[in-house]
């Protein structure tokens, strides 16, 4: 087996036991990135000085970090021109928490600019390809960490999900992704595009992978405000409980139109193995998911309205050239040439929604909705334990399919939009193909039930066994 | 003209500089005298992915604030970003706090007391917020001929308190009476040093009724204040006389020129887009919190002068312009407690003190006088070292080296002459030296004071007037007889 087929798990074991040494694995997923990644562009920034200085549970392993989180001394970008110069003075706390236990940052991937996207296609250096078909996008907004994972130019990797970021690419690509409960992963370091709605979270090979990375970044920070103290549980000793008793709930409503039925396949299968597994299921509703998409983009554009002010060129990234310039003149020069137009959109519209005489209307209303979310999941966690449905409507689609119309690229996230306003956890775990594209089943859970969805997605996992290498990574 | 009314409401911007470090970062408070942008972390720059880390201890020092204003403590409150574009903003966003339907920022309400003249005026608070202080702009002279402003981020993020008064005052002296009382008031309670630059800020609404309001940014001091508003005052008489109108507009105090100037603001109202900032967690306060704070207050300065008057018998005048400033208070006191003497201490302060810094235009903590020096001082009038006289002259050279008096009395020879075989040879030569007006005072008793002045004169002061009246007049005397006793009369 060759080392970049290992899992994190398998890999950390193998070095720990003297049988692969840190300095081959890392020379052997850099030839895997120099073969394939200049089709793929999974990578903006390559770590010329990555190393494994620590010894602990991930030592030695090359770990990818979303180009939208912060690595002190290594470019960070958000994929914009805004930022093309940007090398922070630190580490984000997740990160630094991966290098103590002996991480090795291989290099920082790509994404939408600003984590603005749903394709990687708003890149502002080139969009990321899909390894499972190069024609495709690998999702977004934390394609370029899907799409390394999956082609094995890295063994996991971090990413960030505002409205369903890592787990859009997960779904696309075929790998693990979980959004986890807001407040669970510190945000110290994460760049802010919606800083309500988002988390960081982990791509990896396996639903194993995804466990022993987050039981790494868990914990209160005392950086971040609304880190929350959540009692470490064993999240890999979740992997050996089953599913026997659990209550699943179906929201039909994540599988009505616009659901392409490959992918509804999909779905129902892994429905049949819970319940062969011991689960009951019923179907559900959740009728305030129609509300979720509007709800979730005026809210997050008036974030990132706000969010994205500080970059005016004067303490750092890229200021256009202003002599003799007043200050307004030089920021408008300097935002105007620095941002896409899909960041630009998003800027104006949010803007627009918090200013007087709207923000009532949009913002407080928008606000309202997400309580409405809040509670209907909240009613249906009084049911059922977790529940299952599609990540995405469908598998990826292809490059430039939807790039030109915003609101068709919004509509592909009506099913990951309403876990990020109601703060809970979902991941996206590989249930098969359709077409030959991956196909993502989503398990939701309530706030801080990451343990429990670890049990149902190993379950789930075991039993399917897929072989999620895509042509790239088959040697 | 000069009757019309005048309304002033002031927005006070108070440096919370008795914490340790900045409001929502570790940096720290003393940013004054560093090298420009060394005082600085990814927080307080706003550099991506950085997320303010709320210090507790400020809103301990904003309720402490709250009660001793007779504010109302809000229960809950929370941040808010107010988003504008300006280039001392690190973010683009100040994190300040908002009044809104469903919230409160820290404190609502409250008042204040000022005495104007011997009546006593009440000032009414509308609201408290917390919120940081922007970075400091330096511009190459006055801000509206500069060829371009430096950003100096050493101040960004510190704890600003800020305190907006309902428009109450009716002069520029009442707003610089009402500075002055709620400086002694947060020096009491321990929140900040006065005494440091920019430390206490304020912008000024102010209007003529009738006419529309103008607000002037950039007033330093308490000191700035009283003359900021006499310029504005008398430019809108200036205009409102030329049959003009005043345009609402925002002015900037230019503290070199002494003028304000329109800053030519192109909208009417700014639309900051208050929405909530949720990388802070809204703020509980508990009313066992409150309670607790309250046990904690330090004797205040309306209760510290009544204490003055009654402990130290100190008129009730006196006590008040004593607890004006707490460093004044603190020395009245130690001074008062040194020597024994309160009432001879508090005259020296009201009647010479007071008026030799305000020639200086000096704080009492920039002044050098310490208890000790003008404890030393009165000690020496009472054993007759020196005199009263020379205590007053040399008190402006305590202030400014911070000599002990006998020092200063020894470098200058002033200590006082007081045995009478000195004063007797020293009344000879003026006798020698002024033969016609001794011929004068033999004639005319009245005609010996000149002598006696000629003796101070030569002396500078130095000498017992009582012994040298004595002295001059016994001579005279004797003069007078011998004479008598010549020419046989």
């Amino acid at each position: 087996m060759r080392i970049i087929d290992l899992s994190l798990f398998e890999l950390v074991d193998a070095i720990k036991r003297g049988d692969a040494k840190k300095g081959e694995v890392l020379a052997a997923y850099r030839r895997q990135i120099a073969d394939h990644d200049c089709v793929l562009k999974a990578f903006l920034t390559l770590n010329e000085d990555a190393c494994s200085t620590a010894s602990g549970v991930l030592e030695g392993a090359p770990i990818a970090i979303k180009d939208a989180i912060c690595t002190r001394g290594l470019r960070t970008t958000c994929a914009s021109k805004i930022l093309a110069n940007y090398v922070p003075p630190y580490d984000a706390t997740v990160v630094k928490r991966l290098k103590e236990e002996g991480a090795a940052i291989i290099g920082k991937t790509n994404l939408d600019e600003f984590a603005m996207g749903s394709s990687t296609e708003n890149s502002a250096v080139c969009p990321s390809r899909n390894p499972w078909d190069t024609e495709r996008v690998p999702g977004g907004s934390s394609g370029g960490s899907a799409v390394a994972v999956s082609a094995r130019e890295a063994v996991a990797a971090l990413g960030s999900d505002t409205g369903g970021s890592v787990r859009c690419p997960s779904s696309f690509c075929g790998t693990v992704g979980l959004k986890p409960t807001y407040g669970l992963l510190s945000r110290y370091g994460l760049v802010a595009f919606a800083n309500s709605l988002e988390q960081i979270g982990p791509v990896t090979r396996d639903v194993r992978d995804c466990a022993l990375i987050m039981s790494v970044m868990v914990g209160r920070d005392g950086f971040d405000e609304t880190s929350l103290d959540a009692g470490k549980e064993d999240y890999l000793a979740c992997l050996d409980r089953d599913v026997k008793g659990m209550k699943i709930g179906v929201p039909k409503d994540f599988l009505g139109e616009g659901t392409e039925e490959g992918v509804a396949k999909e779905v129902w299968k892994c429905v049949n193995i819970l319940e062969k597994l011991g689960a009951s299921w019923e179907e559900a509703e959740l009728p305030t998911l129609k509300y979720s998409l509007p709800a979730y983009y005026i809210i997050a554009m008036s974030e990132a309205s706000s969010n994205l002010a500080r970059y005016d060129g004067i303490r750092y990234g890229v200021r256009q050239e202003d002599e003799g310039m007043d200050w307004s003149t030089s920021y408008s020069k300097t935002r105007g040439a620095g941002f896409g137009p899909e960041v630009k959109r998003r800027i104006i519209l949010g803007t627009f929604a918090l200013s007087a005489g709207y923000y009532e209307g949009y913002y407080l209303k928008a606000l309202k909705v997400r309580t409405l979310i809040i509670k209907d999941f909240e009613r249906l966690f009084k049911k059922y334990d977790v529940l299952v449905g599609p990540t995405m409507p469908s598998t990826a689609f292809r490059i430039g399919e939807k790039v030109e119309d915003p609101v068709a690229m919004y509509r592909s996230d009506i099913d990951t939009v309403p876990i990020n306003l109601a703060n809970i956890p979902a991941l996206s775990l590989p249930c098969g193909f359709s077409n030959g594209l991956p196909v993502g089943l989503q398990i939701m859970g309530p706030p801080l039930s990451e343990g429990k969805i670890f049990t149902v997605a190993h379950s789930v996992e075991e039993e399917l066994g897929l072989d999620l290498r895509p042509p790239v990574a088959r040697g | 003209m000069a009757s019309e009314t005048v309304i002033i409401g002031l927005e006070v911007h108070v440096q919370l500089t008795s914490l340790k470090t900045k409001l929502f970062c570790g940096c720290s408070s003393d940013y004054r005298d560093k090298e420009p942008n060394s005082n600085v972390c990814v927080i307080c720059l706003g550099h991506p992915g950085s997320l303010p880390n709320p210090n507790k201890k400020a809103v301990e020092y904003a309720v402490m604030t709250g009660l001793a204003l007779n504010s109302e403590v809000s229960e809950r409150t929370m941040f808010y970003r107010k988003n504008y574009f300006y280039v001392d903003m690190s973010k683009n966003f100040q994190i300040s706090m908002y009044e809104t339907g469903g919230t409160r920022t820290i404190c609502k309400g409250g008042y204040l007391d000022i005495n104007v003249g011997p009546k006593r005026k009440r000032i009414r608070l509308t609201r408290m917020q917390l919120e940081e202080d922007p970075a400091r702009l330096v511009h190459i002279g006055p801000i509206d001929l500069s060829p371009y402003t430096l950003v100096d981020y050493n101040r960004a993020g510190m704890a600003l308190l800020e305190i907006v008064s309902e428009p109450d005052m009716a002069s520029p002296k009442e707003a610089r009476l009402y500075l002055q009382k709620m400086r002694s008031i947060l020096e009491h309670i321990g929140a900040f040093d006065g005494g440091l630059e920019g430390a206490m800020r304020c912008d000024a609404n102010i209007s003529i009724k009738g006419s529309n309001r103008v607000e002037i940014k950039n007033i330093s001091s308490f000191k700035e204040v009283e003359k900021a508003l006499n310029f504005e005052i008398s430019r809108q008489r200036g205009a409102l006389g030329r049959g003009e109108k005043i345009v609402r507009e925002t002015r900037h105090w230019d503290e070199i020129r002494k003028v304000t100037i329109s800053l030519r603001e192109k909208e009417e109202e700014h639309d900051y887009r208050y929405f909530p900032e949720q990388d802070i967690v809204p703020l509980e306060i508990s009313r066992e919190m409150v309670a607790d704070v309250g046990r904690r207050m330090p004797e205040l300065p309306d209760a510290r002068a009544e204490r003055f008057s009654k402990e130290y018998g100190i008129p009730a005048y006196d006590a008040q312009v004593l607890t004006g400033e707490k460093a004044l208070a603190d020395f009245f006191e130690s001074s008062a407690k040194l020597s024994g003497e309160p009432k001879v201490v508090s005259n020296w302060i009201m009647g010479d003190l007071l008026g030799v810094l305000h020639e200086r235009d000096l704080d009492l903590k920039e002044s050098k006088i310490s208890p000790e020096s003008i404890t030393s001082m009165i000690k020496m009038i009472n054993e007759g070292t020196i005199s009263g006289k020379i205590g007053k002259i040399i008190l402006p050279e305590m202030v400014t080296s911070g000599k002990m008096p006998q020092e200063i009395v020894k470098e200058r020879g002033m200590e006082r002459i007081a045995d009478r075989c000195s004063i007797q040879d020293v009344v000879a030569e003026v006798f020698t030296e002024n033969a016609k007006a001794v011929n004068d005072a033999l004639r005319d008793e009245e005609a010996a004071n000149f002598l006696i002045g000629q003796v101070m004169r030569k002396t500078r002061g130095r000498c017992d007037p009582q012994i040298v009246n004595e002295t001059v007049r016994e001579r005279i005397k004797r003069m007078r007889e011998e004479e008598k006793e010549k020419t046989g009369f």
